[in-house]
């Protein structure tokens, strides 16, 4: 016992750190924030929203081509197309002189998408011919296309088209006509590979080649790049869904946003208000989501009507938050009563605390974390619902593009270009997918119940 | 249950008429002229026209009118064909879009409920994965891409064998039917067998299955009995809404496969502005989804009986 020394019975500091709880406390949404880290899906999803937003607001400052831009020797062309272009001679009318010296169906010279100029032979038992224009060979079903140009007479035994002419292969046939202009079994067909010819003249207008430029006809040259493609009428891929990105996330975002700003409204007053008040404001939301919703939207939209000129956008948006808040006023009510009969609200009361207080202090946070998961989950079905509507044709109006209205204009070339309906129906699925998974990210991370499931 | 029966149906009523209201009043907001042809009308012939079709009268009284022919159950003459009444419409039309979402609705739940069941019973197998893949795109993937999918993969199909056995597009016969009625289903489809999946999984885990194991009785006997049994209630409660979503979903699909429903025609008579078709429509509609809610809502009640003690 001698050991002990005077040292031994030094005061201890007196620092905090002794009663340190191992871990930090966490608020509710630094909780929320780790979980949702957790969870690799939710993370990706979040990430690609990101990106799509970057793309939606960043893309059009980097990619600057005017979506409404019509590139005219470039319609519906795939994503990286060959974009090289023969210069040759400025268009020259033809009398139908052929120096080929093959026989039947023949091209009187190479065949350009400046014009494809055809000659053929007397068909036997012919008073007159029809050409056709097909992209599939003619084959056994006598697939023909589409009629060009109709002769009564066999004379006339040549033909030049000069309309809707893509660097592509073509069928071309003629089938002979009996005396009363009726179809008869005798036909010819030739496959028609164009090339994509465009003159001195028209390069310098569009400012292709510069002024001083040695080039001469015969050379080939760059056409404009349009890295996704061009649409049917020769528009830009990329920014038309740059500038449809805009639209639908616009419409996709702001319509959940104001909904639930107002359902937040509606329910918290109601849930707050409670007895007659609280039934008679549930009763009402209980008609407005009886409502037939597709059948309304439509109704709405054509009620609220679209000048010439329009984009239609704003309509769609009213629509949209009129018939969309029930949901979100229902759930905020329900957590609303919840809180109402917890502890700490009783134990603000008993301090002293106003009703403003309150709702603002203590309810109204309290709900955040059930109202952000809704509004993940409503933006996807926002776009979906826009996107169907655009597609029915009653959503935006034809020149303002949407994913949805790219998407109904794509399906119509679907077989030749399948492009302008898959990007941007990849994009809605891409934005949809990711909303749907944040928000089952989003509700596993704020609903400790549902942590150990799925 | 005869009282809950009366009052759910009184509720519908009110609901029906509220329905039937908002769509006057929205139709009367509309701008544009169904009268207005290409061709100048005289005013003569115009008051005549508004005369015969009532529209000269105030609009309280138009309201009053259509109220009264509604409780009749006559949705009035169309504005742009002559001499055709709404009711002979929806008469001609609507049992095609009915058939059309039938199937849809027959291939969503029991879809939905074995693939569902299937997926929580191999969790994170292989059958779990694929299945679940597909219900991300079901969920994700527009109707109207998975029907111009559906066309391409079909015409394809048939000229790879050389004969039509399943049309692009078009209605007669079943095999008509079945394209148009998948592709309507897959949405909810992907929804219910999310639904059934995490609903079967809860029941999975529970005591009375490991109860059933350890009696001895066979794994497909407790499937059928046991699981399905209990984890398809959610499922059932969710038809209602679902049968909403189908019909309404069902005007892409009957667009894009060319099909003669009341979906496509409700479409047309927006564009031409047929008040009356499109008021009919919307209302009959409405009434439909309204009572079908309802009649889901009480075979609920009759299959489980804790939900008609609750109420």
């Amino acid at each position: 016992m001698s050991s002990l020394s005077p040292a031994d019975f030094e005061r201890i500091s007196n620092s905090s750190e002794k009663e340190n709880i191992s871990r930090p406390s966490l608020s509710y949404w630094a909780d929320a924030w780790i979980r949702l880290k957790a969870n690799k899906r939710a993370l990706l999803s979040l990430y690609l929203i990101v990106a799509l937003l970057l793309f939606t607001i960043v893309g059009p400052l980097i990619w600057t081509i005017d979506p409404a831009f019509q590139d005219l020797d470039q319609i519906s062309q795939p994503p990286g197309s060959n974009r090289l272009a023969l210069i040759v001679d400025d268009y020259e009318p033809w009398t139908g002189l052929s120096s080929s010296s093959e026989n039947g169906l023949r091209l009187a010279e190479s065949a350009t998408t400046m014009a494809v100029r055809l000659v053929w032979d007397v068909l036997p038992n012919a008073s007159g011919y029809r050409v056709y224009r097909n992209i599939f060979p003619v084959g056994e079903e006598r697939a023909y296309g589409i009629p060009l140009a109709e002769y009564f007479d066999n004379s006339t035994q040549f033909f030049e088209a000069r309309l809707d002419l893509k660097p592509r292969r073509y069928f071309y046939s003629i089938v002979s006509l009996g005396e009363n202009g009726e179809l008869q079994d005798e036909y010819q067909s030739i496959a028609v590979d164009l090339q994509r010819v465009t003159t001195m003249n028209e390069a310098r207008a569009k400012g292709l080649i510069l002024p001083n430029s040695e080039l001469t006809t015969g050379d080939s040259i760059n056409l404009n790049l349009h890295p996704l493609g061009t649409d049917y009428l020769g528009r830009d891929m990329l920014s038309r869904l740059m500038e449809g990105a805009r639209v639908s996330l616009f419409i996709g975002i702001g319509a959940p946003c104001l909904f639930i700003l107002f359902g937040i409204v509606y329910g918290s007053f109601a849930g707050f208000m409670g007895g007659k008040i609280d039934q008679f404001l549930m009763r009402f939301a209980d008609f407005v989501v009886a409502l037939p919703f597709l059948l309304f939207m439509i109704l709405f939209k054509i009620a609220f009507g679209i000048g010439p000129g329009e984009s239609g956008v704003f309509p769609m948006l009213v629509a949209l938050v009129v018939l969309m808040w029930p949901g979100t006023a229902r759930l905020v009510r329900g957590q609303i009563l919840q809180i109402r009969e917890q502890g700490y609200i009783g134990a603000s009361q008993l301090l002293g605390a106003r009703t403003n207080y309150l709702i603002f202090r203590h309810m109204l946070p309290n709900t955040l974390g059930v109202v952000l998961v809704t509004i993940t989950f409503a933006i996807p079905s926002a776009i979906f619902i826009e996107a169907f509507l655009s597609f029915i044709g009653m959503g935006v109006a034809p020149p303002t593009p949407s994913w949805g209205a790219m998407s109904n204009e794509g399906i119509k070339n679907m077989l030749t270009s399948p492009h302008e309906l898959l990007l941007p129906a990849i994009l809605i699925s891409i934005t949809v997918l990711a909303f749907n998974l944040l928000g089952d990210g989003l509700r596993d991370a704020f609903d400790a119940r549902l942590r150990n499931q799925e | 249950m005869i009282s809950y029966i009366i009052k759910r149906l009184l509720q519908g009523l009110l609901t029906v008429w509220f329905i039937a209201t908002a769509t006057f009043f929205a139709m009367h907001n509309v701008p544009g002229d169904p009268l207005l042809n290409d061709r100048a009308v005289s005013e003569a012939i115009r008051a005549n026209l508004e005369s015969k079709y009532g529209l000269d009268q105030p609009l309280g009284t138009q309201y009053l009118i259509y109220l009264k022919n509604l409780s009749q159950g006559d949705f009035g003459i169309s504005f742009t064909q002559e001499n055709r009444e709404v009711n002979d419409i929806i008469r001609e039309h609507f049992p095609v879009s009915a058939i059309l979402g039938i199937l849809a609705v027959v291939f969503a739940a029991t879809g939905g409920i074995l693939f569902g069941a299937l997926t929580a019973i191999y969790r994170n197998r292989l059958p779990d994965f694929i299945i679940m893949i597909l219900v991300i795109l079901g969920i994700s993937v527009p109707s109207f891409v998975i029907a111009a999918m559906s066309q391409l993969a079909l015409v394809s199909f048939n000229s790879l064998i050389g004969v039509t056995v399943i049309p692009v597009a078009g209605w007669g016969t079943i095999f008509h039917m079945l394209t148009p009625a998948l592709v309507l289903g897959l949405g909810t489809m992907a929804y219910l067998t999310r639904l059934m999946r995490s609903s079967m999984l809860e029941v999975v885990g529970s005591d009375y299955i490991r109860t059933a194991k350890s009696k001895g009785i066979p794994a497909p006997r407790i499937f059928t009995r046991h699981q399905i049994r209990n984890a398809i209630l959610p499922v059932v409660t969710v038809l209602g809404p679902s049968i909403a979503s189908i019909t309404t979903g069902g005007f892409v699909v009957e667009l894009v496969f060319a099909i003669p429903g009341l979906g496509r025609y409700f479409v047309q008579a927006v564009q031409q502005l047929d008040y009356t078709v499109i008021m009919g429509t919307t209302v009959f509609y409405g009434a439909f989804l309204v009572f079908m809610v309802i009649l889901v809502d009480i075979l609920y009640g009759l299959v489980d009986p804790r939900v008609r003690l609750e109420k």
